[in-house]
Parts: structure tokens; sequence; C-alpha cells
């Protein structure tokens, strides 16, 4: 994130640079692909197609065939609902949790805040790599299990980012005169401190989703994600390892795929609009 | 050093250890959770029921979880790992070269990684907003940006491929010649060291950055002092701390990326050691392999805390 301060001259407004926007289409689109993925592939996901395996892109296979023979466009195009739907309900999880406990931690204070605060400080000391290999092979893979590791993984630094923000705003004049008031923790959390941090949290939203995209990827790629017969871009890429020393699009396409969603995400957080980023801010 | 510094140190110290007996705690439990009874794994599905129960209590695995967990604890502490579940070997004996491999693969990645990102993150700082800067940023976000096995396949498929320099394979007992130790080392040294060095390439930039906006070196400037000037002798000493903090966080990035990058090119480090174990559910194995990542993880984001408070100009009276 750049560390400028915004010129007195400049127009604060919420419109989109160039890169921005960009982004934001390419992440919309993926989003309506994993969205309509069964509508949009022109093969059924699972049949092989096609005698040739390895097949170079084609007319009739835009991405060429995977290594049994089935159209990659089609399992790219489902891919996107394995990646994008798994992550996106991870992340929302995660946050979720992270920014609650935070705010709630923050404005507690006191027992529960240092209790809170160890807890995660110890969690987020497990490289997330290592926590989602052993959890995973520990009770087999399955979509909800993948989704709530992935999510308890990154409730910390969610956390932790929250409850930094959370202890500046507990400490201006108007939580102080709200407390003074005598509102409860649900009012001051709700109404006094969410309102206020929202635009840092978003861009922190959108900074975990790209991590849990790549732990996902990273952990089918190791053949602990989803399973076989359904793949995400990560297990696509470790299906098709082996068509790597041909150059073959299999392996090449859910590649770009991981990385246009992930570099889309990350450029938007950096070229956000001045007046969502510095929300609160 | 003053009173203050050295407090915060132990303090800092402190909670570190307490996190280390939390996190050890969170690997036994994570461990417990695997499915399936260790001992009629060992034995095969043809063991009678007394053989297991037999077996059982000779492992201590009737034992309630506190007491396994006090016990391998202690085992720990004065350096015994215990044995293998999968052949009965010592884990210290398999542990040990394994770790040698990973520290060696780890100590090249450093070696290469820290002048380059620190030379690209000053220079691409010192030249803010020019075509250089935008093209180093664009470069380390869309590294940063994608996971490392991505880094490694285009390794592949760039230097075994199609140039066919190197073998796509990372066997380290077959080296012989000093040629042969860099072809092994090369594709895995490579992955990491992008990874490794996208990440200390923006922190320290940032780093260098928030000096330069600073009201001492804004002064420099009113005073008439070249831009070079301004960033080796105004701001560079002053962002010294958060840039070494920098190069500490970006190593813990290693830990994770060593996981893969083992993986893929059959590197026989430490990393590689785990997922085998993970395979065939070598419990002890997996958790001091585990010990041994957190240790690592905690050592790095240790140092580089201490080094942010030292470094605290606010604190140094």
């Amino acid at each position: 994130m750049t560390t400028d301060t915004v010129s007195p001259g400049r127009r604060v407004s919420y419109r989109f640079n160039k890169i921005g926007l960009m982004s934001l289409c390419i992440i919309l689109a993926w989003a309506l692909v994993a969205f309509l993925a069964p509508l949009l592939a022109p093969y059924p996901v699972g049949k092989i197609v096609n005698f040739e395996f390895y097949a170079p892109m084609s007319a009739k296979f835009w991405m060429g065939t995977d290594y049994l023979g089935r159209d990659m466009l089609s399992r790219v195009l489902m891919g996107a609902r394995y990646t994008v739907g798994i992550s996106l309900v991870a992340v929302a999880l995660a946050c979720f949790m992270g920014v609650a406990l935070g705010m709630m931690a923050a404005v507690l204070g006191g027992w529960i805040d240092t209790v809170l605060s160890r807890l995660m400080d110890a969690l987020i000391s497990i490289p997330s790599k290592l926590f989602g290999l052993v959890v995973v092979a520990g009770l087999g893979s399955s979509i909800p299990v993948l989704i709530l590791t992935l999510a308890v993984i990154y409730t910390p630094g969610s956390y932790r980012f929250a409850r930094a923000l959370a202890v500046n705003i507990n400490a201006m004049d108007y939580v102080v005169v709200a407390r003074a008031r005598g509102e409860g923790l649900g009012y001051l959390v709700r109404s006094e401190i969410l309102p206020n941090i929202t635009g840092p949290v978003l861009a922190d939203f959108g900074l975990r989703f790209v991590f849990i995209v790549l732990l996902l990827s990273g952990l089918s790629f190791l053949g602990l994600g989803v399973q076989p017969p359904f793949a995400d871009w990560g297990a696509l890429v470790r299906e098709n390892l082996g068509g790597l020393s041909l150059g073959a699009p299999a392996v090449v396409f859910p590649s770009l795929a991981i990385a246009t969603l992930t570099i889309s995400v990350n450029l938007l957080i950096d070229n956000l609009p001045r007046k969502i980023r510095d929300q609160g801010a | 050093m003053n009173r203050q510094i050295i407090e915060l140190v132990s303090w800092r110290l402190a909670s570190a250890v307490v996190t280390l007996l939390i996190v050890s705690f969170t690997i036994f439990l994570a461990t417990m959770m695997l499915p399936g009874d260790v001992a009629q794994i060992l034995l095969g599905q043809a063991a009678t029921p007394e053989a297991v129960a037999g077996l059982r209590k000779a492992m201590h695995l009737d034992e309630p979880a506190i007491f396994q967990f006090l016990k391998w604890l202690g085992g720990l502490a004065s350096g015994d790992l215990g044995r293998s579940y999968a052949n009965n070997m010592p884990i210290a004996a398999l542990i040990g070269g394994r770790l040698a491999n990973s520290l060696k693969l780890a100590a090249a990645t450093t070696a290469i990684a820290v002048p380059l990102a620190l030379t690209l993150g000053i220079t691409s700082a010192i030249n803010r907003n020019s075509l250089y800067d935008r093209i180093i940023s664009g470069l380390t976000i869309a590294v940063i940006s994608v996971p490392e096995f991505l880094l490694a396949t285009l390794a592949v498929l760039v230097f075994a491929v199609y140039l066919r320099w190197l073998p796509a394979l990372s066997l380290a007992n077959e080296t012989k010649t000093f040629a042969d130790l860099l072809r092994v080392y090369a594709l895995p040294v490579i992955t990491l060291t992008f990874g490794v060095s996208a990440q200390m390439i923006r922190m320290t930039r940032a780093a260098v950055i928030e000096t330069l906006n600073t009201p001492y070196v804004e002064m420099a400037m009113l005073k008439g002092a070249s831009r070079r000037r301004k960033v080796l002798w105004h701001a560079l000493p002053n962002a010294l701390g958060p840039i070494v903090n920098a190069i500490a966080l970006s190593l813990s990035y290693l830990l994770g990326g060593v996981i893969i990058v083992e993986t893929i090119f059959s590197y026989p480090g430490i990393a590689k050691l785990m997922v085998d174990a993970v395979s065939t559910r070598d419990l002890p194995l997996i958790q001091s392999c585990a010990m041994i990542f957190c240790v690592g993880y905690l050592v790095l984001v240790t140092i580089a805390d201490i080094i942010a408070i030292v470094s605290n100009p606010r604190l140094r009276t």
C-alpha cells in the first residue's frame, strides 16, 4: 500500500483509476464464471472427449485437453467454482471471526484481551502451510474441512489487524462519551467502531483472500486440497504436471487462472479509490 | 542500551516462550486428531486384539493425552525426540541429515536473496515512481501474488525443459563435483529466491520511502543535499532497523516455501520428510518436524521484533 498522503489539490472521489477498474473487471468476471460455470462449460466436465491427451490448443478445445483427454476449458471454468467459492467462504468466515473478536478485545480490554491476543499470537506462529498440511492430512480432505481450516488459519491475522485499528478508535473522545452514556458492548462495536474501520478492513479482506487462494492452491497441489474427480485450479496443475515437459496448455492455463485472479486482487487493493481506502483511517 | 529497552526485549522473549508452549500443545492436539489407531496400523490387519492392546500399552498410547503431552515435551527438552513409528529409527537420526540439507538450501537462498533484494529495494525507493520503480513494483506484486508451485513449475519449464541447463530433480546425495552441486541446488534456490526477495524488496522500498518522508530528510533537502546524499546519508541509517526487520520477516517465508519446493524437486530436506511422514501417519516424526518449523519461525519473528524495539529511536534516550 502506498504511504503518500492526500495532497490538498487532489479530488477525493469514489472513482477507480484505470488499473483498479481493470482488476475489478477481471475479479468480477471470475466471480461470474464461478457462478455460471456449468452453463458456460462447452463439454461435460468429467467426460473424456478426445483420444489425444495433452492436446494443444485448437478450435474444438480452446485450452487443449488434459492428461486423460478431458476438455481443459470446461475444467478450468469449473475449477473457478472451487477456488473462488471455497476461498470466498473461508475468507468471509476468517474476517468475520477476526474482526468481531478483535473489536471485542479492544473494547473490553483486560484479561479477555490478554488471553485472546496470546492465543492468536500462538496460532499465528504456526506457518500456515504446515498447519494446513497437518490438519487436512489428519481429518481427511473434504470441502467443509478445507473451508474451516483455511478460516482458522487466517483468523489470527485478521484479529490482530482489526484489534490494532479498534484500539485507536476506542481511545477517541466520541467512544469515551458513548461509554460514559452507558452504551453496551454491542452498540460500541456496531455503531462507533465498525463504521470507522471498514475501509482498512475491506483492504485486509482482499489481501487475506489472496493468501487463502494461494494456500488452497498449494494444498491442492500437494494433493491435500480438493479431491478428484473434482478439481480446483491447484489440483488441475498437479494433475497435469506430467505435461510440463511437453509444454502442454493443460498446465499453463490453470496456472494463468490463479495468477490473473490473485494479481488482480492485489492490484485492486493498491488502487482502491481514496474514499474507500481511507474510510475512517 | 537503557533499562526500558532491556525490559521490552525480555518481555518479548518471555512471550515467545509462552507462545512456543501454546504452539507445542496445538501441534500435539492436531496430531492426536489424526484418525486411525497407530498400534493397529503398525501391526497390520491380521493382528490379534491382544497384540494391539499390548502394543498400545508398550507405546503409552492408553494414557491420558495430557500425560502423553508432558512426556513428549520432557523428551523434547532433553533432546530425546522419540522413535519413528514407521521404521523404529530414532527421530533425531532421521532428522539430522535432512535438517542440514534444508539449512543449506535456506542459507544459499539467503546469501543470494538479501543482497539482491536490498539493492533492488533501495534503488527503486531512490528512483520512486520512475519507470524502473514501476517495473520492479509490478514484478514483485506478480511474484507475491502467485503460489510457489507456479514459480517452481515456471523455473522448471524455462531452465530444465526449454533451455535444458538444469536437471528437474534435486538428489543432493549424488553430488561429486562443485558443478554438480551448483546444478542440483540451482532450481530450488532460484525458486525460493524469487519468492523471498519479492517480499523483501517491497518491504525495503516501503521502509526507505517512509524515512524519506520524515522532516529531517526534508530539512536535508532544503539545505540542498543531493538526492544520493539524502538517501545514503540521512534516510538509510534510519531505515536500517525496519529493513533488518523486513529481512527477518521475509526469511520466515522460506519456511512455507520450502514445503512446496522440496516436494516438487524431491529435495531430501526436512519438509519433504514431513510431507512423507504425513502420508505414513508417523506421529512422532510429524510432531518433531512441525516443532522444528515453528521454532524456526518463532525465532525469526522474535528477532524481527527485537530489532524493531532496539532500533526504535523513541526508546533511544
